[in-house]
């Protein structure tokens, strides 16, 4: 046997089994162990804090309004990002490369200035929008963003859409141009070719890209922490607020350990499902 | 290749706005000469941006995100290059698995990571120090390290090498001659995109800080919470800036696309 690949990669493995591991394990025990205002954290093995997940209908609720969240920035990422995605692909070389810049640089600025960039365009007294659109008319009270889900949704959409269009740009590095022509000299209408020719390539993009998305929307901690406020909660903010605020750790850690489960389960499900479809055409 | 007709331009105009609405939006608002939240027209000044100067908690959050982000960066890449290496050029059992485990910091949510490591540091006593920070960083940005210091190990040409053994070089003179100067730039644009990530954390951080050792981010997410006012966003839009300007740096060195995509930059278009 070969020592040398072993050998090569230790540092990293030891610091995987040592900081990722090890707390993983630590936090999935902590779920399990008991706490009281008084006597904190009891390291015993009962199944309270799971009991209560599964049967206080606030936590049932807080589950469903996350993954409703997360379902309908999916959605929108992927009904808006995929044609802009497609645009880029087709422009030419200065702009091209400039308005990748542009629409894929803000995933890497800061996610508090972004979410703080929304809270400035909606809410309060400033609310950029609201007022533009009160003073044109066309709505007579302003709309309402910060605290609801909707303002949630919108600011989640800005934040995750660019993973959407990389993923569909990735996709669409890969379509032969030639193709597209050829159904156009065989006569297909632009729709056709979109249709028919286009999507279909495009659509394994779209669904990896569905599923960074989803993940890291039902994940998602600082924007909906910002919009949501202290009243519309996420499964990341509960987690938050009993490790932070009620110091019920165990607890918290049991919405953080189904939290991932959830998302582990749906991840795997829809990357086989998305793999198993698309076997025959790309295997 | 066809172009774009006047609707799809149309279409691309609307999105770059609404991609680019929120970020303008705070920029201007830090130059508000009045001590609230406003839009400033006519009047524009510079006195949130003075205003910083009177709030160390900022300055302080500053340099320890830069130091943070530099020393877990260079760890991160040091450590990710021996791991390159393996994954990329032997075959090994097992090989599957822990290319899998290091880039799980991208698949498990920051917000369980964070429980994860606050739940740890505190039982071996790191709880709230910079120490404790830096090894949490370095696991969430490993998987930006590795993917970039892999594809420069996956391009390495190994006739180099043994042109050099065959010369009579020593397997260091090698590694120190051939090997490195060949995947420095991998190594340095990894270093950078790692960094950003690291530079941008919230979610995790925010469970590891504790106060005296919040980062920019984590100072920021919190003094937000509270209220927000102009002094916020003349400190986001500094933030801002040094990621654009760090965000074209690289893009000019390496490209965003090559950065982003990973490898399809690379397997030859």
């Amino acid at each position: 046997m070969k020592t040398a690949p072993y050998l090569l990669s230790l540092p990293a493995l030891l610091l995987f089994a040592v900081v990722v591991i090890v707390p993983l394990g630590m936090t999935v025990a902590l779920s399990f162990h008991d706490w009281g205002q008084y006597k904190g954290i009891v390291p015993v093995f009962i199944l309270k804090n799971w009991r209560e997940v599964f049967s206080d209908s606030y936590y049932g609720e807080m589950f469903w309004r996350t993954f409703r969240i997360a379902l309908l920035v999916t959605l929108l990422s992927a009904v808006f990002g995929a044609p802009e995605a497609y645009i880029l692909n087709r422009m030419r070389s200065p702009w091209r490369g400039l308005f990748l810049l542009v629409i894929l640089g803000p995933l890497l600025i800061s996610v508090v200035a972004r979410t703080l960039g929304w809270a400035l365009l909606f809410g309060g007294k400033l609310g950029l929008v609201n007022a533009v659109l009160q003073s044109l008319g066309l709505i007579s009270a302003p709309l309402p963003f910060m605290f609801t889900e909707t303002g949630i949704v919108v600011a989640l959409t800005h934040v995750l859409m660019p993973y959407m269009v990389l993923a569909v740009w990735a996709a669409l590095q890969r379509l032969d141009p030639q193709v597209e022509n050829a159904a156009i000299t065989l006569g297909a209408g632009p729709v056709t070719v979109l249709r028919r020719i286009v999507l279909p390539q495009a659509m394994p993009g779209i669904l990896s890209g569905a599923v960074i998305v989803f993940a890291l929307a039902a994940s998602a901690f600082a924007t909906p922490a910002i919009i949501g406020g202290r009243r519309l909660k996420v499964a990341s903010t509960i987690a938050y607020d009993e490790f932070l605020n009620t110091l019920n750790w165990p607890l918290g850690a049991a919405v953080a350990v189904l939290l991932l489960l959830a998302l582990v389960l749906i991840v795997f499900g829809a990357n086989r499902w998305v793999e198993r479809r698309y076997a025959q055409v790309f295997g | 290749m066809s172009r774009n007709g006047p609707l799809a331009l149309c279409y691309h105009a609307l999105f770059v706005a609404f991609t680019l609405a929120p970020i303008i939006v705070v920029c201007w608002v830090a130059f508000t000469p009045e001590g609230y939240l406003s839009f400033p027209t006519t009047h524009w000044s510079l006195r949130w941006f003075r205003a910083i100067a009177r709030y160390p908690e900022f300055i302080s959050a500053f340099w320890r995100s830069i130091g943070l982000g530099a020393l877990s960066s260079v760890i991160a890449v040091a450590i990710s290059v021996p791991a390159a290496l393996a994954i990329a050029r032997h075959r090994f059992a097992g090989r599957e698995a822990f290319t899998a485990l290091f880039m799980s910091p991208l698949m498990i949510p920051n917000v369980v990571l964070g429980i994860a490591f606050l739940r740890f540091f505190t039982e071996v006593g790191l709880g709230g120090t910079f120490t404790g920070l830096v090894l949490a960083h370095i696991v969430i940005i490993f998987p930006f390290a590795l993917r970039l210091t892999l594809a420069s190990a996956v391009g390495l040409d190994r006739a180099l090498e043994h042109a050099a053994l065959s010369l009579g070089a020593s397997e260091w003179t090698v590694m120190k001659r051939i090997i490195l100067p060949l995947v420095l730039p991998g190594l340095v644009s990894g270093w950078a995109l790692a960094f950003i990530n690291s530079f941008d954390e919230v979610t995790m951080t925010v469970f590891v800080a504790a106060p005296g050792t919040e980062t920019l981010p984590v100072r920021m997410f919190l003094y937000i919470q509270d209220n927000i006012d102009p002094l916020v966003t003349s400190v986001s839009a500094c933030v801002i800036v040094v990621t654009v300007a760090a965000l074209v740096a690289l893009d000019r060195a390496y490209g965003l696309e090559r950065l982003l995509v990973g490898r399809s930059g690379a397997d030859g278009r």
